[in-house]
Order: C-alpha cells, then structure tokens, then sequence
C-alpha cells in the first residue's frame, strides 16, 4: 500500500518566547483530503503552531516539509503563496464591503487600472456555488448584513479563493448556534472532500468528532498523540487534553509509552490505515 | 439530522434556513423593497442630505421669496459651494479612513498664500503658481500622513498641531494685517467668470449622455453575465434623474442675470466644471481601482486589510496627501472668489463647513462609508444655509450657533444610523 505524501510534515519543531518555550519537539502532519483536528488546552501551544505554520512567526527549530519538500516559510504571504491560508477566529473580514469585495481583498482581479468586478462576481459566485453554499440574497450584500454563519462561510470561501492546499480554522463554531456550526461544520467537510488539508482548532469535542478524520493533541506545548478519530473515544481525547497522557489508549497500544514524549509511537503517518488516497 | 458526517461522503443536504436562494432576479418592486429595508437597517446614503436640501430650500424660498431663488443668487450659491465642496472631497478620503484632518483648511490657506506670493511678488505664470501651491499642500498631507500612519500620534492631534502651526506659516507669509491681492486673469475667473452659455448646453448634454451610456452598458454586462443586477428601470430613471438635473442646472445658469439689462451675464462659472472633473477623477479612484478599494477596507477593518496583504501605512499617508492637496485647490478657488488671500485664510470655520458638508452628504465620521458625491450633496447643503442665512440677514452669532447645530445633527444622524446597523447585523 502506498503511503499518501502529507501536504504539511512538521518535524521536531521548537519555539520559545522568550525564555517562555512554547512547542517542544513538536511533530504535526496533515493530509490532503482529510480534516485533522488540532485539541489543546488553553495555552497548549495550537495557536502558536497553527501561526508557525502559516509564518506569522518563525520556528526556533525543526524541520518544516510541504508537500514533502523541505521549505522555510518567514511571512504570511509565502504561505499564501504555498496554498497554506488561515481563516482566523475573529474572521477578518471588512464589515463595510461586500461579500465579493471581501473574497478578493488584496487580490483584486483587474483589467489594467480598473477593477474587473463582472469577473471577480462570476468566481466568488461559482466558489459559493462549488462550495454548496447558498448566499440568501446577492453575494453584493455588505457583510454587516450577515449572520455569524454566513460570514464565516465567506472567511472560509475566502480562504479557499486561490489554489489553496491547506486551509486551518480556528475556532470556527465558537461563536455560532447550533444550526450555523452544524452547517459550517458541513462546509468544512466539502473542502476536505475536495482534496484540501483542513485543520480545524477546536474545543469542542462533539464538532471535533463529527467531521475530523484525525486528531493531533498538544499538552503543555508537546504533541502527546496524533491518532485517527475512528481509534479514539471521546473519554480518551479529553484525558489527552487535559493530562496529556490516556492510560486506555496507551493500553490498547501495546503499553508503548505514549504521552510524555513526543508521540513517536502514535504519529499518524505511522499508523497503516492512514494511507487512503483521497477520492 | 444527524450530526455524524461521514468521512468522505460529499453529499450532505443543506438546511435551507440560512442559506436560500441566489441570483433572484430583481425587478423595480423586489429593488424599492430592498432598498428600504437598507434604509431602515440603517443604510441611509444620500437621503438625509437630500432631504435637507429640499427642506432648506422651500424653508428660503418662503423667507426670502424675491431673492433665494433668482438667478442670480442662485450662481452666487453655486460660487459658494465651489471651495467647501473641494475641501469636503479632499476630506471624505481621510474620513473613509475614519481619521480627521482639522488643519484641512489652514493647509488650503497656506498654498492659497504660496500661489498669491509666487503671482504677486515673484512674477510667476498663474499655472507654476498652482502647481506650486498644490504641491505645498501634498507636502504638508505627506508630514500629516507620515506622523500618522508611520509615528502613529493620532491624527486628531497632529492635525490640531497643524492648524495651529500652519496658520502661523501664513500669517508669517502674508504680513500681519496684509492682504496679496490675486489678480491673475486665470485665478480669478475661476469663480468670476461664466463659460460661454453654448459650451455649457454642449458640456451638459455630453455629460448626460456619458453617463446614460455607462449605466446602460454595465447594467448590459451584468445581465449578458448573469450578474446581480438592478432592474432596467431604476438604471434609467436614475440616468434620467441626472440627466435631469445637469440640464437643469445649466438652463439656470444660462440665464441673463446681470442686474442692468445694459449688459448680459449668463453661463456656468469655470469653477463648476473643474469641481466635476473633480468629482468623476475621486468617484473612479474610490470606486473602480483596488487603491479605493483598500482605502475602504482599511477604513472598515484595519486588521483585515493588512492580513489580506494591504500595505496599510501607505495607504494611511496617501490619503492624508490627497486631502491636503485638494485643500489646496481649495485654497485656490476661495483666493480666486476674493481676489486676494488674507492672513486668515482657511481658518475659522472652513474646516468644520468641510468636515459638515462631507458628513452631511453621507460620509460616516467612524470610517468606512463614504463616497465623492457626498461632498458635492452636502457641500450644497452647508452653502445654502450660509447663502440663506446672509439673504436673512442672520446676525453673527444666529450663523455660527445654526452652523455648528447643523454639523452637530449630520453627526448624530451617522451615529445613530451606525448604532442601528450594529443591531440589525445578525
């Protein structure tokens, strides 16, 4: 069986503010096709390796493969340039502009010094439709008149705009009610579907089981397991969370010492059934 | 529904509560429909300046009913509104930003100052004395735009700092107690002197048909493309809505209004249509290329347009630059309109008419929204309330109380439409 190469393969990553150190020997990887969960407690390190990823700030240390080939990333635009883009919790997006104004910010599509808006419509149009999103109403609404859903649904059609490869969401339910999670939650899966690597930053363990394919925990800035969400329970991932060790998981692992370091023996890429090329 | 999605099956039904239909097909009552749940979510635009400009008028017409509507009066309106509409226009741009310039109008004092000198005293042509003065006032926008967006004092206090500093510049420049007298042929016809009336007829009816022409082949493009689009009948009655006033406005001003009949005094003043140019070149920056584009956006969201990639601290000089430079304008047009520049020039309450007028015509204090026409619309507004209340008779402290009231409501009204936009977002 031939293994599936993973869009994004960290490896041993490091990084301290400071004398405060953040991610230690840090080991994440995320395959196309797949929605990889990242679960922490507050102050476990998931921001700080979701901005290392997308190079709002650098990594001390480690090796940082895309796609299999080695790359430094410094700045947010050479991982938009890679196809890695950040739909951020507070979304960023500009209230006063509308939804196709806001898709194409900073990559306005022009016929020499003007704005070709009739194009720009057609592709965030045909996105929207791609993703099966239906905008109530026109996609030239201002984005103020949006519910939380919706704009998150733009930030999320945003992110996917150009060829994007990896698109990781950070707390992309926290703030909505059930029908927009489960909705959004529904959008996530598509892009994963389509091929995309989507990492999703969640608390919220029954958003994390129903859509992701695998689950990366980090405690205490240590990635104590990357596992497959069908091998875990829920019981297992909040002991993971929150004590950074599952005595059940690790028993159904042969005893291998799992949890204090960094999570060798669970890593996804060794677990076999990992290699499902995507549809 | 079940909320277990699972993996890899694409097809998931979508809940049609939040996300329905696309691309309905807008006809005149699904339009008027839409626009007034804009209206009242919060989404004025233009209403608030053209109801006060409706109800300024009938309220002058019946004070005054001789003179507020002669046309002579009316040119004389028209001259008045010249530099505040320019100084407006100048300011909408830092307001999208949501920052202030108030040394807006000491800064077009000072370039008015520059050009009257380089006329005057060092003999130059009338064009190197504008070029001149423009450039002052870019660079004094530069200085603003650097301590602003690169030191990052608010511009509430660099421009404080400025309008007092600046106006010290041109009191230093002129004399105290001096006045430049501007008599350049050029300068002064600016706001004294009418195109002939068969240019206007032309300019006029060029300008309508341009912009009937435009309309109609976007609202073309939209619908050959599937595009969200207005219905036919609103593009046309708004072409004919403008078409209606350009018309209007020139067979007013195309009519005899010398106060002897010895002579005859008729056609548009050479400043209107520098006005419009200006106008059409502001309404095209800020609406068609991706610099206006960005200009909104960091007015909306600062954050976002950065992480989108927006060079913000550019963006934030630039418009602070273009301000000034069209105060500068400004300045030329008020020196023209008095044939001289006095130490005060710009000072008193010409910023605060500029800041009003723009605000008035719909441009929000908080950043954001705004458009070019606002300045023309409110620019309007303010110069009938000064034109009106000199016809009155208003005393001194009757002006500026009414003035200062005026901008006060224009304020409101954007903070309560902003505050009602807030709560209907869902």
């Amino acid at each position: 069986m031939s293994t599936v190469t993973p869009v994004l393969d960290l490896r041993g990553v490091h990084k301290s503010f400071g004398p405060v150190a953040v991610l230690h020997d840090v080991d994440f990887v995320a395959y196309p096709g797949e929605v990889t969960a990242l679960v922490g407690d507050n102050g476990a390190g998931k921001t700080t390796l979701v901005k290392c990823i997308a190079g709002i700030v650098r990594l001390d240390r480690g090796q940082y493969l895309f796609e299999g080939r080695p790359v430094r990333i410094t700045t947010p635009r050479e991982a938009s340039a890679l196809g890695i883009e950040v739909v951020h919790q507070d979304l960023a997006l500009c209230d006063n502009l509308d939804i196709v104004q806001n898709m194409f910010l900073g990559r306005e599509r022009r016929r020499g010094m003007v704005l070709d808006e009739a194009e720009m419509e057609e592709v965030a149009a045909d996105i929207l439709a791609g993703l099966s999103v239906r905008m109530s109403g026109s996609v030239r609404q201002p984005v103020w008149a949006l519910s939380g859903g919706q704009r998150q649904t733009v930030a999320i059609a945003r992110a996917v705009l150009g060829d994007s490869k990896v698109v990781i969401l950070d707390e992309p339910s926290s703030a909505l009610g059930v029908t927009q999670t489960r909705q959004v939650l529904e959008l996530v899966r598509r892009l994963a579907d389509r091929g995309m690597a989507v990492v999703l930053i969640s608390h919220n363990m029954n958003d994390v089981f129903a859509v992701s394919d695998r689950i990366a925990a980090l405690y205490l800035g240590r990635m104590v397991a990357q596992v497959r969400t069908a091998d875990v329970t829920h019981a297992q991932v909040v002991e993971l969370i929150t004590a950074g060790r599952s005595e059940t998981l690790e028993a159904r692992r042969d005893g291998r010492p799992g949890g204090r370091r960094s999570a060798g023996p669970l890593r996804a890429g060794a677990v076999p059934e990992a290699a499902e090329p995507p549809a | 529904m079940s909320t277990d999605m699972s993996k890899g099956s694409a097809a998931v039904t979508l809940a049609d509560s939040d996300f329905a239909v696309d691309r309905k097909t807008h006809d005149v009552r699904s339009a008027a429909l839409d626009y007034w749940s804009r209206v009242r979510a919060g989404d004025l635009g233009a209403l608030p300046a053209i109801f006060g400009m409706v109800a300024l008028v009938v309220l002058f017409t019946a004070l005054r009913p001789d003179t507020f509507l002669s046309e002579r009066n009316i040119a004389n309106l028209s001259t008045q509104a010249l530099q505040v509409t320019v100084l407006a226009m100048g300011l909408v741009f830092v307001l999208l930003l949501g920052e202030i310039d108030l040394s807006a109008g000491v800064a077009s004092g000072v370039s008015a100052a520059v050009m009257a000198k380089l006329i005057v005293q060092a003999d130059q042509p009338w064009y190197v004395a504008v070029i001149a003065a423009i450039a002052v006032g870019i660079v004094i926008g530069a200085v603003i735009g650097w301590l602003v967006a690169v030191v990052r004092i608010p511009s509430f206090v660099v421009t404080l700092a400025l309008f007092l500093g600046l106006q010290g510049i041109t009191l230093r420049l002129i004399g105290e107690g001096g006045t430049v007298p501007v008599r350049d042929e050029v300068i002064v016809a600016l706001a004294n002197k009418n195109m002939p009336v068969w240019l206007g007829w032309v300019m006029a009816g060029v300008c309508a048909v341009v912009y009937a022409a435009l309309q109609l082949r976007r609202w073309q493009q939209q619908r050959a493309r599937g595009l969200a689009s207005r219905p036919l009948e609103l593009v046309v009655a708004q072409a004919a809505v403008v078409a209606a006033a350009l018309l209007f406005g020139t067979y007013v001003l195309s009519q005899d209004r010398a106060p002897s009949p010895a002579i005859t005094l008729a056609g548009i003043p050479w400043g209107v249509p520098l006005v419009g140019v200006l106008l059409i070149v502001c309404t095209f920056v800020l609406g068609r290329t991706a610099y206006g584009r960005h200009i909104y956006a960091v007015g909306g969201n600062a954050e976002a347009a950065r992480r989108a990639g927006i060079n913000v601290v550019r963006i934030r000089m630039s418009v602070f630059m273009i301000c000034s430079g069209m105060a500068a304008v400004s300045g030329i047009l008020a020196a023209s309109r008095l044939n001289s520049v006095t130490p005060d020039a710009g000072a008193g309450n010409t910023l605060l008419l500029g800041v009003g007028a723009a605000v008035i015509g719909g441009t929000s204090l908080f950043g954001g929204r705004g458009k070019a026409r606002d300045a023309v619309l409110g620019g309007l507004v303010v110069s009938i309330i000064a034109n009106g209340l000199g016809l009155l008779g208003a005393k001194a402290y009757a002006n500026w109380l009414i003035t200062g009231s005026v901008l006060l409501l224009a304020a409101s009204i954007d903070a309560l439409a902003r505050r009602r936009r807030a709560t209907t977002g869902r």
